[in-house]
């Protein structure tokens, strides 16, 4: 009995690449992939069809020439990271798809997963033949048990019609791709803890350098990209890196998916132009704000500085100007804030799901998210202290930048945006005073 | 003898070789060992460590970590309620209460008959359609108190 979100048609904003075939039942079989345009890519890509099979080198360059960047959060240039590989070598290499969606704010990889699985197959398998590795594997977050079914059956029919195996459609090229559980841990979606955790182990970050392109998986040579970063690589081989680049703005090629969350009346996943204002996606594309005017908004994920209505209503959703701005493009989670919430709860919840999630290797997070919980609780029930305002703020300075991955960066970050910017809500909170939005919010106390 | 069927057994087998590792078996082992036994029993533990050649220390470690493995029984329905911003900039927190008064108990626990469980879980990815709420691995989405109460029931009549 469980229920699958629901995709209506596309917005006449949208430039549908990576979602081309989102709600097409055709995309569900090798054979209805095939008859919309499937695997043309990897056909070009290994010289399937009459044509010379492209260098891994010229494959490299078509995603360089996109600026394709990561879709996960980091927003890291794709074609330089697989240049980073070193050519020849003893060791094996690895393509790791990541599909550890978890940041909070994000739903998107679901939908490629659930709609077109045979598109990040091919992604991987061209990442494979660009970098030289002759496996990949797909790590799939372990709440997403029915996209995992999906993905090997998918896996299962591509292997049966010689699109994964030993020499791939007789073009001498050999790769394998395995679909993985993860068992519910956030922290795995970042890089080094993905491959600790596919090597068995507890998700703890390593140490960098050395990056995954020098010793990853196994310690050795591995790519590791985003789900949507994937299956935006098909299209890029097929169209030219020129096209999707001129979708996007310089340095920020083709569309992207924003899941659209919060307060807002048409929630979705919409694949929008790098570059698209912010205004529109919430007033045109979303509808506009749900239960009042439009207060904050999280731009890419829960772990992004969040922005006030008048800076986001100026904003342009690419990843150079929201960096400009002071936060990250990340995830592409847009959240929105109406002015009934209170942004002290708010900062509450943010606080409780990255204590949830600290690994605990690092002190600064393990302790800082702690302690900042605690305190955020105490203040939010009426208990606070003038001088815990700026005591969040020291507490989570002392995160930012100390610890071995981004996870302490991402709790610290948003607790240092909404107390410099929504200071005076903390004030209200002061004096044994109640909550202010008490009475209209939804405060219904967290375990 | 084995705590598994004889289907789960081969599939572990094969699970096990199909890495470069072994070991790189072991997450989706546990979890699914759990699928098949409610839990993680030491029996179960002290077998998926033998079949890797791990101590049952280095095992345990491992359950540890992740969240969604348990040595304790839940009940035959997990509910999982996210409360994370999404949902709850649209109602998580009511649907975790509402949840909690209808069957009688609080998060974590497990009703007496052994039919359901409810835990408080973080963002589940269906944050455009929230709140939500996962049944063991099944979703359900857009929820208020009514649509709640119907599928909670939906899986008590199923028993």
């Amino acid at each position: 009995m469980a229920e699958r979100p629901a995709y209506p048609a596309a917005h006449p904003a949208e430039v549908r690449v990576v979602s081309q075939r989102f709600g097409d039942p055709r995309a569900a079989t090798l054979a209805g992939y095939l008859d919309t345009g499937g695997y043309q890519a990897l056909g070009k890509a290994l010289g399937l069809n009459g044509g010379e099979a492209m260098a891994p080198e010229a494959i490299i360059e078509e995603v360089k020439k996109s600026s394709l960047r990561g879709r996960g959060g980091a927003g890291f240039p794709t074609g330089l990271k697989w240049s980073f590989i070193p050519k020849g070598g003893d060791k094996p290499k690895y393509v790791l798809c990541n599909a550890d969606e978890s940041e909070p704010g994000t739903c998107k990889d679901r939908l490629i997963l659930e709609h077109d699985p045979f598109a990040i197959i091919e992604g991987i398998t061209i990442a494979g033949r660009a970098i030289g590795a002759q496996r990949g594997f797909i790590y799939i977050r372990g709440e997403y048990r029915y996209v995992l079914d999906i993905m090997q059956r998918a896996l299962a029919e591509a292997y049966a019609a010689g699109y994964l195996g030993a020499n791939i459609r007789g073009s001498g090229f050999s790769f394998d791709i395995l679909a993985h559980t993860g068992a519910g841990a956030y922290e795995c979606g970042e890089e080094s803890a993905l491959m600790e955790s596919l090597e068995g182990k507890r998700g703890i970050p390593r140490l960098k350098p050395p990056f995954p392109a020098i010793s990853g998986l196994y310690g050795c040579p591995t790519v590791i990209n985003n789900v949507e970063t994937l299956a935006s690589v098909p299209p890029i081989i097929l169209r030219g890196g020129d096209w999707f680049l001129n979708i996007g703005l310089p340095k920020n090629g083709g569309p992207r998916l924003f899941s659209l969350s919060g307060q807002v009346q048409n929630r979705g996943v919409y694949e929008l132009p790098l570059g698209f204002p912010l205004r529109r996606l919430i007033e045109e594309v979303g509808g506009g704000v749900l239960g009042g005017s439009l207060k904050a908004v999280v731009p890419g994920g829960s772990s992004t500085p969040i922005f006030t209505a008048e800076e986001a209503l100026g904003l342009n959703l690419d990843y150079d100007s929201v960096g400009k701005a002071g936060s990250f493009l990340g995830s592409g989670g847009v959240v929105v804030i109406n002015d009934r919430t209170c942004m002290v709860r708010f900062a509450l919840r943010v606080m409780q799901f990255y204590r949830h999630e600290s690994c605990g290797w690092c002190v600064p997070c393990r302790e800082g998210t702690n302690w900042l919980q605690l305190a955020l609780t105490r203040f939010h029930r009426g208990d606070g202290r003038p001088e815990d305002v700026d005591l969040f703020t020291d507490v989570a300075q002392n995160i930012l930048g100390r610890t071995l991955c981004p996870l302490g960066d991402a709790a610290a970050m948003p607790i240092l945006s909404i107390v410099r910017k929504f200071r005076s809500e903390f004030e209200d909170h002061l004096h044994g005073r109640p909550c202010p939005f008490a009475a209209e919010s939804s405060a219904v106390p967290v375990a | 003898m084995s705590v598994f069927s004889p289907a789960t057994r081969d599939r572990f087998e094969r699970l096990a070789a199909s890495y470069p590792q072994p070991r790189s078996a072991l997450v989706p082992m546990l979890l699914y060992a759990q699928d098949e036994l409610g839990y993680l029993p030491p029996e179960a533990i002290a077998e998926i460590a033998a079949l890797l050649g791990e101590t049952e220390l280095a095992v345990r470690e491992v359950i540890g970590y992740y969240s969604m493995l348990r040595t304790a029984p839940a009940g035959r329905y997990h509910v999982q309620v996210c409360t994370n911003i999404s949902c709850m900039l649209r109602g998580g927190e009511e649907v975790l209460a509402h949840c909690q008064r209808r069957l009688g108990i609080h998060n974590r626990q497990t009703t007496p008959d052994g039919m359901f469980s409810i835990e408080e879980v973080e963002c589940m990815g269906a944050c455009a359609w929230a709140p939500a709420l996962q049944v063991n691995y099944d979703f359900h989405q857009e929820l208020d108190p009514a649509k709640v109460d119907e599928i909670l029931e939906k899986y008590r009549r199923q028993g």
